[in-house]
C-alpha cells in the first residue's frame, strides 16, 4: 500500500515538475517542483525524442544556481515552499545560472542572516539586550556590538529603545543574534534610532517594494518636506518629520500606497504638493 | 613415515615465537596472512551504503538582499538629518560605483591631453640631463614650455671666390 502511494506521489510530482524558465513571473505553489535549465534536457517533458539538438551538450558548464527565499533545495531538485510569483535575476558575472526566488506576500517575519531590521529592546540582562524583531523569538544583542563600545564604555541603551541592526546569526535552530556594527566595526547608520518619530508595521512585500531602486514612491515622498525614514526588513517602518501632523501624513501615505496604482499615487502626491 | 608426522605440527604451535625461527618463508607468509584475516574480521564496521558526494549546483540563500538590489534602509530627505543623508548617498552609491568607474577611466585624460603633456615633458626632462653648455639650447617658448632648439650642425662653409 505504502509503495503504491509512493509511486502515485512520484508520478504526480513528475507531472507537476515544470521548467523554471517557462513559469517566470507566474504564480507557483508550495510543493511544486521546478526544473532548472540544466535539468530540462535530461528529464524535461518531451523526453529524448524531442530534445533540441545541441552542439556542446556535454561540455556545457553547469553554472551555480542560487535559490532564494521561497525555494528549497532537496537533493538535486528544486522545490517551492511559498506561494507567489517566481522571479529570476540574470547572473552578474560570466558564470552561474542566476538567482531564482519567489516574490511572496506575507506579514510574518523570519529572521534571515544579513537583514537590516528595526527591533525594540525588551530586556537588559547582563551582557546582552533582548530585542523584539517580530520573529518567533527575541534576538540577542551584545552590548559590545555597538560602535565604540568597550567593556568599560557601555552604550546607552534603555528598555523600549528602537534599534536598527543587522542579523549575524539567524537560523532555525538557534537564537537570532543582532549587531549594530558592520564588518569594519563602524556603525554605518545602525544603532539606537533617535527620539520621537512613529513606528508602524506593514507587510514584508511593501518594504521590498519601497526599497526597490526604481521605486518612485520614495522619490515623491522625499520632495514633500524634510523627513527621515528607517525601513526594517521585518516589516517595520519608522518615520519622523518636523511636526506630528507631517509624520502622520507620511505614515498614512506609505501604508496606503501598497494597494494603489501608479496613477492613483500620482494624484495623491500632486494633491499633497498643492496643500 | 616419521618425517611426515614431524611436519604436521599444529598451527597454534607454529605461531609461537620460539617455533618461528625454524620456519621457512612460505609458511611464515601463510601464517601472517591468516593472522591478518583474523584481526580484520574482529573489527567492527557499520553496514552502510557508500556516501556519495555529489557536486551540487544549487545554493540556498534565504535573503532578499541578493535577489533584489534593495536600497539601504535609512533615509533622510531635504536635510532633515544630514548625517543620514550623507550615509544614504554612500551606501546607495555602492551599486553604481562600478559603472561610474569605467566611465571615469575613459573621461579622465583624453589622448590629446596625454600627448600634449608628454610633449612638454620631453623638454623638461631633457634639460635635466643636458650639460651646461647645451642648456642654452633649451629655450622657453611663449607658453612657458621648454623645448630643445634644433641644433644646426656647423659645417664648413666654402668661401666664395
Amino acid at each position: 500500500m505504502a509503495e503504491a502511494v509512493g509511486v502515485a506521489a512520484e508520478s504526480l510530482a513528475g507531472d507537476r515538475a515544470r521548467a523554471a524558465r517557462t513559469v517566470l513571473d507566474q504564480v507557483v505553489l508550495p510543493g511544486e517542483e521546478l526544473l532548472l535549465p540544466e535539468q530540462e534536457d535530461a528529464e524535461g517533458p518531451g523526453g529524448a525524442g524531442e530534445r533540441p539538438l545541441r552542439l556542446n551538450a556535454g561540455t556545457r558548464s553547469r553554472g551555480r544556481v542560487v535559490c532564494g527565499p521561497g525555494l528549497r533545495r532537496c537533493g538535486d531538485r528544486l522545490l517551492v515552499t511559498k506561494c507567489g510569483r517566481l522571479r529570476h535575476k540574470e547572473p552578474g558575472g560570466s558564470s552561474g545560472g542566476g538567482v531564482y526566488w519567489v516574490d511572496s506576500q506575507q506579514k510574518r517575519y523570519v529572521p534571515v542572516k544579513g537583514d537590516h531590521v528595526i527591533g525594540i529592546v525588551t530586556a537588559k540582562s547582563g551582557d546582552i539586550f533582548k530585542v523584539d524583531v517580530g520573529g518567533s523569538e527575541p534576538a540577542s544583542l551584545s552590548y559590545l556590538a555597538f560602535e565604540g563600545a568597550t567593556k568599560r564604555n557601555r552604550p546607552n541603551v534603555q528598555v523600549g529603545d528602537l534599534i536598527y541592526g543587522q542579523f549575524v546569526v539567524a537560523n532555525k535552530d538557534m537564537e537570532p543574534e543582532m549587531v549594530c556594527i558592520d564588518s569594519c566595526g563602524r556603525a554605518s547608520g545602525m544603532g539606537v534610532i533617535g527620539q520621537d518619530g512613529l513606528l508602524f508595521k506593514v507587510t514584508l512585500g511593501l518594504i521590498r517594494k519601497l526599497l526597490a531602486p526604481d521605486c518612485e514612491i520614495l522619490q515623491e515622498v522625499g520632495k514633500l518636506y524634510p523627513l527621515e525614514i528607517v525601513f526594517g526588513m521585518n516589516g517595520r517602518i519608522w518615520v519622523k518629520a518636523k511636526t506630528i501632523q507631517q509624520t502622520l501624513i507620511l505614515a498614512n501615505i506609505l501604508e496606503a500606497c501598497e494597494h494603489m496604482t501608479a496613477d492613483q499615487r500620482k494624484q495623491i502626491f500632486s494633491r499633497l504638493a498643492e496643500s | 613415515m616419521a618425517a611426515e608426522r614431524k611436519t604436521k605440527l599444529s598451527k597454534n604451535l607454529l605461531r609461537m615465537k620460539f617455533m618461528q625461527r625454524g620456519l621457512d618463508s612460505e609458511t611464515k607468509k601463510q601464517l601472517e596472512e591468516e593472522e591478518k584475516k583474523i584481526i580484520s574480521e574482529e573489527h567492527w564496521y557499520l553496514d552502510l551504503p557508500e556516501l556519495k558526494e555529489k557536486e551540487c549546483f544549487i545554493i540556498e540563500e534565504q535573503s532578499f538582499l541578493l535577489c533584489e538590489d534593495l536600497l539601504y534602509g535609512r533615509m533622510s530627505f531635504r536635510g532633515f538629518n544630514p548625517e543620514v543623508e550623507k550615509l544614504m548617498l554612500q551606501m546607495n552609491a555602492k551599486n553604481k560605483v562600478e559603472e561610474v568607474e569605467s566611465e571615469a577611466v575613459e573621461l579622465d585624460v583624453s589622448d590629446e591631453e596625454m600627448a600634449r603633456r608628454y610633449e612638454t615633458l620631453v623638454g623638461t626632462i631633457g634639460k635635466k640631463f643636458a650639460k651646461k653648455r647645451d642648456r642654452a639650447n633649451y629655450e622657453e617658448d611663449e607658453n612657458g614650455h621648454i623645448k630643445p632648439t634644433v641644433k644646426v650642425k656647423k659645417m664648413f662653409l666654402k668661401p666664395q671666390d
